[in-house]
């Protein structure tokens, strides 16, 4: 077994290899958060999600689209229904469909509906935003490295620019932005959101809040993801048992040097 | 399983099946089995599909005698605002000897809303779309083989054995209807 | 080939079966009781059934996947999108194709450098090493045009970038300077178009799901040309008689079984645990032809390869880049000819002390291979040492291990004497 041993570590080494490579990269030391998603057991913190959704109603939608969530996509954090409808429907969407008359129809948005972007398209989000082009965030968390810790980083590095550091017209220091000048200005400080629920109105909670939001939005699957997970590699572990004691039991006799072939003159 | 019995009996060393040996292969097996499942499910409708699978129709702007045309699961339904010629000729007809699949004009719209008529667009023949206010019956008519269907969607003549479906539906209010 | 008994059918169906496709007799020779395995054959062996297994994982989870994507520019990434997010499991199918490459990859590389450690690409397995080579090859080519699929930045560029290896070929053939070079034809024709479009996604998309059903093929003559000689095994000598060999059921069977569950378990933690720790963040970045991702990396299979593509910077006779599309084919195409480069008689490095001790630091060479490849050419490394500096030094031990060392340790390194018998070896051994 010694080189059953050897040979996993080489397994594991390699695949460890393998992860690494992908995450090398020049980075600037992220700020470490202790998210409730992570580990293999991690779930979404709902009550910080739903903040995070009062959030990026209340600031981000004004300049960044979300594509890819639906409205329906909330149930996944805890919505009902008719909250669902209801929020769906303090947003106008234009419908796929032309009215009869052939011009855009436009109607009350509904479940299946994406949250309307706040631009018709790339070039008049850019004459808008100073020539700079809020990306779509569906996916920001998963876009960045190490991206929930990048998302919060980046929320709360908005800090004076050092002595010295050229901050071009239109343009905000940012510690954590790669190159630091960011043309978003810092979209979130204390008290620009007001919460029902008592929850501190910091800098600092909000960013929490927003990333919860949006790493639910990058990868709306996560809790079924981990909840197979554990049913799986039970059954998995369970079964090198099983396997390592019928292989043990099969090769007795060959460890023993018995001779088990016993065809043919060779 | 020959291939495991012809070891058993030439080869000393290797021992019979025993309890081990059931667990690993049934387990196994199992395995594979519960794989199967995912490879099934993903072709069953997805997320976005089911949640296009109920459509709310506004009928505040069909006047009586016009009939609108919407898609609900990629699939035509017509919903007819009906005159009282049509409801009364419907009605009158319940005991016609020429219904195919005999059905009461009643049982085919929501008490109290007989004016409307909802029904998916689709000829039970197979599967074309039928002409609105056409054919004997003054109904539908569906031009690929010659059905005729009456003012309540009734087969009356022609090849497709079963009247056009109705859909589950319900009035959220006078004016809109969900369907599905 | 068939050393062993030959199948005796045990019931009409199968007699009446057998006698009109000889198929069960077939299993029985080739993975049953019928073929005759070395008995000491170590777990470094589990790698060939374990790639086979990746195989047909990557077969299933890819028609999986193609019934819900869009191979079309302004649709692939949103259907791969709605993959993860609304299709029943997709999720699940989607990070099985794309961990089960990197999956492949490994069982791939560790079974090559299994059969380089004891010499199995050696007579009179010629042509099942060549064979396993044409496997790697089109494993190659079937994964980069898959990258290219979800249409993401690193898509988009590394499709760019490797395409353009072929514009090299303006060295040969310039022309006018205006794009109708030999490597200007060659590039459009391989793109259907003046850069990477919709036409060269289409083309990756059909030949993606081509090649695995090319590769099954291959596959199949590889194990036949595995039967022919059989297995090699950890001593490098031939079976000799009956106490060498045990059938290759119920025995391998059972050691491959508890493999696949080891190497399931690791790849289920890598799905259900960290899906997206092998792919590269800009890849969640629909692809953007006008805007560059700051570093373009390939996925961490090529990266060896493509530390050889970079290090060659001085233009010589021909461009720095000819030379550098050269080495990096060459890298591989080189290993077509081990059997002949290497021609000591002595199989295993177990009896081949030196040789033994160059495998390592050839592996160690791969290592930092891999690692320079994921750097930035200008990066610092140490003191004042810049990547692109360590990757030549790496890139030239490559090279000089299978062109020099090899050819002359094989002449002159006094093996060690190698045993009677593989029974006598091993049942040694536990006495």
């Amino acid at each position: 077994m010694l080189k059953a041993k050897t040979i996993l570590v080489a397994l594991t080494a390699v695949t460890t290899v393998a992860f690494g490579v992908g995450a090398a990269g020049d980075s600037i030391e992220m700020k470490k958060k202790e998210w409730q998603f992570d580990g293999p057991f991690g779930t979404f913190d709902r009550p910080a999600a739903q903040r995070g959704f009062q959030i990026f109603r209340e600031v981000c939608s004004s300049c960044h689209s979300l594509k890819y969530f639906k409205f329906r996509n909330l149930s996944g954090l805890g919505y009902e229904d008719d909250m669902i409808k209801a929020f769906a429907a303090e947003y106008e969407v234009v419908d796929a469909d032309p009215d009869e008359y052939g011009d855009e129809k436009i109607r009350k948005g509904e479940p299946k509906d994406a949250i309307p972007a706040p631009f018709a398209n790339e070039n008049a989000a850019r004459a808008s935003n100073g020539g700079a082009f809020p990306p779509d965030l569906s996916l920001i968390t998963k876009a960045r490295a190490d991206g929930p810790n990048y998302l919060f980083s980046l929320m709360t590095g908005y800090v004076e620019a050092p002595v010295g550091t050229d901050v071009p017209e239109g343009m905000h220091y940012n510690k954590y932005f790669i190159g630091h000048n960011i043309a978003m200005a810092s979209p979130l400080s204390d008290g620009i959101v007001t919460y029902e629920d008592g929850t501190p109105e910091t800098l600092d909670q909000y960013a929490y809040d927003i990333t919860n939001f949006l790493h639910y939005v990058a990868e709306p699957k996560l809790e079924e993801r981990h909840a197979l997970g554990l049913p799986v590699m039970m059954f998995l572990f369970f079964m090198i048992g099983v396997t390592y004691l019928v292989n043990r039991k099969i090769w007795k006799p060959v460890k023993e040097g018995k001779t088990l072939w016993h065809h043919g003159d060779d | 399983m020959t291939t495991i019995e012809t070891t058993n009996e030439h080869d000393e060393g290797a021992t019979r099946r025993d309890f081990l040996n059931v667990f690993a292969v049934v387990g196994s097996a199992v395995g594979t089995a519960a794989f199967v499942w995912p490879l099934v499910d993903q072709m069953n409708p997805a997320a976005d599909t089911l949640a296009l699978a109920s459509i709310e129709v506004d009928l505040s702007a069909v006047e009586e005698g016009q009939s609108v045309k919407v898609k609900w699961r990629g699939k035509p339904v017509f919903v007819r605002h009906r005159t009282a010629a049509e409801i009364a000729t419907a009605k009158a007809d319940d005991g016609a000897s020429d219904l195919k699949d005999p059905e009461s004009d009643a049982d085919r719209v929501t008490a109290g809303k007989e004016q409307w008529l909802v029904m998916v667009g689709v000829c039970t023949h197979l599967g074309c779309v039928p002409l609105g206010q056409q054919g004997e019956y003054g109904g539908w008519f569906c031009p690929c083989h010659g059905s005729h269907y009456d003012t309540s969607g009734r087969i009356r003549k022609g090849p497709a054995p079963k009247n056009l479906e109705v859909p589950s539906y319900s009035f959220l209010s006078d004016t809109r209807v969900l369907i599905g | 080939m068939a050393h062993g008994p030959t199948f005796e059918p045990k019931n009409s169906v199968l007699k009446w079966t057998e006698e009109r496709l000889p198929i069960f007799g077939l299993i029985h020779g080739s993975l049953g009781p019928g073929y005759p395995a070395p008995r000491n054959l170590n777990y470094w062996w589990n790698f060939g059934s374990l790639a086979g297994l990746c195989l047909v994982i990557q077969i299933i989870t890819g028609i999986i996947l193609a019934m819900h994507y869009t191979p079309h520019i302004d649709m692939a990434f949103d259907s791969v999108e709605r993959i993860t997010r609304d299709v029943n499991y997709g999720w699940l199918m989607r990070y099985m194709h794309t961990n089960g490459a990197s999956m492949f990859f490994i069982a791939v590389y560790i079974h090559i450098f299994r059969g380089m450690y004891y010499g199995s690409y050696k007579a009179p397995r010629e042509m099942l090493w060549m064979l396993g080579l044409v496997i790697m090859l089109l494993m190659m080519a079937t994964a980069f045009m898959g990258y290219v699929l979800p249409w993401g930045q690193m898509s988009f560029w590394g499709a760019t970038v490797i395409t353009n290896f072929f514009s090299a070929f303006n060295d040969l053939y310039a022309g006018s300077g205006n794009g109708d070079g030999l490597g200007d034809m060659v590039v459009s024709l391989l793109l259907g178009g003046f850069s990477v479009d919709n036409p060269t996604l289409n083309r990756f998309y059909s030949l993606h799901y081509l090649l695995p059903f090319v590769i099954t093929g291959v596959v199949i003559l590889h194990i036949w040309a595995l039967h022919i000689p059989g297995s090699n095994n950890p001593l490098g000598i031939d079976m000799k008689g009956k106490q060498d060999k045990i059938p290759f059921h119920p025995y391998y069977t059972a050691k491959d079984g508890f493999g696949v569950f080891v190497f399931l378990a690791i790849f289920a933690m890598v799905i259900f645990y960290a899906p997206d720790s092998m792919g590269h963040p800009d890849n969640y970045i629909p692809a953007d032809p006008m805007v560059t991702p700051a570093h373009i990396v390939p996925e961490w299979y090529f990266l060896p390869f493509y530390t050889i593509l970079k290090s060659f910077t001085i233009d010589f006779i021909i461009t720095a880049k000819f030379w550098g599309v050269i080495a990096m084919f060459a890298s591989i195409i080189l290993l077509f000819f081990l059997p002949w480069l290497d021609s000591s008689k002595v199989r295993s490095a177990q009896f081949r002390p030196v040789f033994r001790f160059f495998f390592w630091v050839l592996l160690v060479d791969l290592v930092v291979l891999t690692w320079i490849g994921a750097k930035s050419a200008d990066e610092i490394i140490f003191m004042d040492i810049q990547a692109v500096t360590i990757g030549q030094v790496a890139t030239f031990w490559y090279f000089f291990h299978f062109f020099f060392l090899l050819p002359v340790l094989s002449r002159v390194e006094k093996t060690l004497p190698l045993p009677e018998s593989i029974a006598s070896a091993v049942i040694k051994d536990k006495a």
